[in-house]
């Protein structure tokens, strides 16, 4: 048959078993475009091209499955890279496909020209610049085998107008691109990591977004139940635990609980599980664990000995690890250890406010949760309401939280979940925000009205960049410098001129019952909620210091 | 003639592609990690390349040759000690 590039581009996804993409066109990807109508994928036309790229995130952390995202070459690439570099940093499949200048043209800075390839290799796991329409047969599987195999991860291609144009003769389709096998533990090392866990008498659970990735988040628990582990999680590893689950102690780090770093000081042996020991988890990291031996399972060979020299490492899939340790471990009970770990969460848990208080972050954080019920995916901008949410939002599943780590990039948030409310249509999304991440991509309001989804976004208004605002006030003598939103927009008025429901608890005179009701609306809702500036995400472990130097709270 | 003895020297076997320079030296130099020399020659088969590099023999060898490893194209590698010649007799057309 005779196909032409561009078609042969959507053919190929089409097979992968893509149905959405969100994109922006542009002169360089009109043959692309020009190749979508009629096929079985839906295209979602975002106002920003960083908007696509979150929404592909977006997709790809709720289904576990890769997402493509579509933009036109120049300042359509440019506007991708700070999505794909989230996506890099974080470890989640997105295909970003990028229209180029015709290949005659490259080289000589022709309009829209950029050196797209160069702009992601460093930030994909692998990237291509096309040659011919043959090679795509190649490099679409491709990409999606290299996104989905072993540690996952971004990678874009780049394909110039004319081998989009070319027309070729082609008999049948390549196979779909699928994830390849993982390395297995070996039998010796699964011997290995039983003898080191039956002796510990202090073992503590590092719990990593690759336990997510591997899907073993309900074996892992089974195993800290089954062997009386407790765990910490990091950032991305929140929700393998249920929430208030009496052997987890939250999240590690620069704002885990006094309790969490309490009980890594005292551990004689961490299990990282999928896990890359980043800095804003372990603090300085000599410091980190001082008496524990150190077990580090994971699936990047790279990620081992990188920050932290393990005593026994395994490369390997931690799924398999995780589920062979179940099914081969006797159970263990150490009872001082987990009434230890239950005292130090009933004493140096996160300090809740007693009662309800919607002008408190914490109250009001609850208070979302309880209104939006457990069938809610959950995500968050980057600022002091990430903290808060990532501290007290009662997780019950994995999947369910959705947030940037390690590029913590504000702007994340609603599009995330709009590419969420996308590809698990039956829960609601929702974002909470500030006052400053919204802006950085709010006119996606605008594409959420468009195909009317479940999109709630909480705005916790503080009127300042708080979380930048709070380290000036920590450790730059209260000097605040350009972190003062004053002059906020009417956030609720913004929404509605978009065509979303706006609310603004400001205005209420039964806040409480705004809040209920902005919930139960359908439709995209934005929700402005007034906060104090003063309030401060606790405790606090100064950048670059150990954990166990953490600030409690503010003195006076 | 250089000294290289503080030098290690690694050998890629990588895919012939438009690219795989450009990803394997971003790599180093992204990641701090000096190259001293640099060697690219496509093999026999035409569809693979040899790359040479000359690095300093430090402890982050073995996490940048990990890195490495994980670039899609890259295939192979292996190291040799400075005493390696491949970069000695390159040294002629240098001085
Ligand atoms: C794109 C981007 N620019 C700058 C920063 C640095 N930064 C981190 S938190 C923050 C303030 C966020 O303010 P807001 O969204 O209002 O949240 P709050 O901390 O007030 O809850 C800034 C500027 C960032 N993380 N991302």
């Amino acid at each position: 048959m005779k196909i032409s590039g561009a078609q042969l581009v959507i053919k190929l996804l089409e097979r992968q078993g893509i149905t959405q993409i969100a994109g922006l066109p542009g002169g360089a990807a009109l043959p692309l475009y020009d190749a979508l109508p009629g096929s079985n994928i839906k295209h979602v036309l975002t106002r920003h091209e960083q908007g696509a790229g979150f929404i592909a995130e977006g997709m790809a952390r709720v289904s576990g499955k890769a997402a493509v995202c579509f933009a036109s070459s120049g300042p359509g690439a440019t506007n991708l890279v700070t999505a794909i570099a989230d996506a890099h940093l974080d470890s989640i499949p997105v295909i970003a496909i990028t229209g180029q200048v015709p290949s005659s043209m490259l080289g000589t800075d022709a309009f829209q020209e950029i050196d797209t390839f160069g702009l992601m290799a460093p930030i994909t796991k692998h990237n291509w610049l096309v040659r011919s329409a043959e090679e795509l047969l190649e490099v679409i599987p491709a990409a999606f085998r290299i996104a989905t195999s072993g540690r996952p991860g971004p990678v874009a291609i780049d394909i110039p107008k004319d081998v989009q144009n070319q027309i070729i003769e082609i008999d049948e389709f390549p196979a779909p691109g699928e994830a390849m096998p993982l390395p297995q533990p070996t039998l010796a090392q699964l011997k290995e990591m039983e003898a080191m866990i039956a002796k510990a008498e202090r073992p503590m659970l590092m719990v990593g977004a690759g336990v997510i990735q591997s899907n073993s988040s309900e074996a892992l628990v089974a195993l800290a139940e089954k062997l009386n582990i407790p765990a910490v999680s990091t950032f991305l590893g929140l929700s393998v635990f249920p929430h208030g689950h009496e052997l987890h102690l939250g999240m590690l780090g620069m704002h885990g609980s006094k309790g969490n770093n309490i009980a890594l000081e005292e551990c004689d042996l961490l299990i990282g599980a999928g896990v890359r020991f980043d800095d804003r988890a372990t603090g300085k990291i000599s410091e980190f664990c001082p008496q524990a031996a150190v077990l580090h399972i994971e699936i990047d060979r790279s990620e081992i000995g990188k920050l932290k020299t393990p005593t026994l490492a395994v490369h390997a899939d931690v799924g398999a690890c995780i589920k062979a340790l179940l099914t081969n471990c006797e159970p263990q009970q150490r009872i001082e250890w987990v009434s230890r770990i239950k005292w130090l969460n009933e004493n140096h848990g996160i300090p809740l406010p007693t009662k309800q208080d919607l002008s408190n972050p914490y109250s009001l954080i609850k208070t979302v949760a309880e209104i939006v019920g457990d069938n809610t995916n959950v995500h968050t901008d980057v600022g002091q309401h990430q903290m808060w949410t990532a501290q007290v939002y009662p997780f019950v599943r994995d999947r369910q939280w959705s947030s940037s780590g390690g590029l913590g990039t504000m702007g994340y948030g609603l599009p995330a979940a709009i590419g969420a409310a996308l590809a698990d249509p039956e829960r609601m999304a929702l974002c909470i925000s500030g006052d400053g991440s919204i802006m950085m991509n709010i006119q996606e309001i605008d594409t959420a009205v468009e195909h009317n989804l479940n999109v709630k976004v909480v705005v916790i208004n503080n009127s300042r960049l708080g979380l930048v605002r709070q380290q000036q006030a920590l450790f730059y003598q209260e000097n605040f410098a350009a972190v003062n939103n004053k002059r906020t927009a009417d956030f609720a008025l913004m929404a509605q001129a978009m065509g979303a429901n706006g609310f603004d608890l400001g205005k209420a005179t039964d806040p409480l019952a705004m809040l209920t009701e902005a919930l139960n609306t359908p439709g995209p809702v934005l929700i402005n909620v007034p906060i104090s500036e003063d309030e401060m995400v606790f405790p606090m472990v100064p950048p670059g210091a150990a954990n166990k130097d953490l600030i409690e709270e503010r003195k006076a | 003639m250089s000294d290289f003895s503080q030098c290690a020297i690694l050998e890629l076997k990588v895919n012939n592609h438009p690219g795989v320079m450009s990803h394997v030296c971003g790599l180093f130099a992204r990641r701090a990690f000096n190259v001293e020399g640099i060697l690219c020659m496509p093999m026999q088969d035409k569809k693979h390349s040899k790359i040479w590099l000359l690095v300093g023999e430090d402890q982050r060898l073995d996490q940048i040759t990990q890195q490495t490893l994980k670039l899609e194209d890259v295939l192979e590698i292996s190291q040799h000690s400075a005493s390696h010649p491949v970069f000695a007799q390159m040294m002629e057309f240098v001085e």
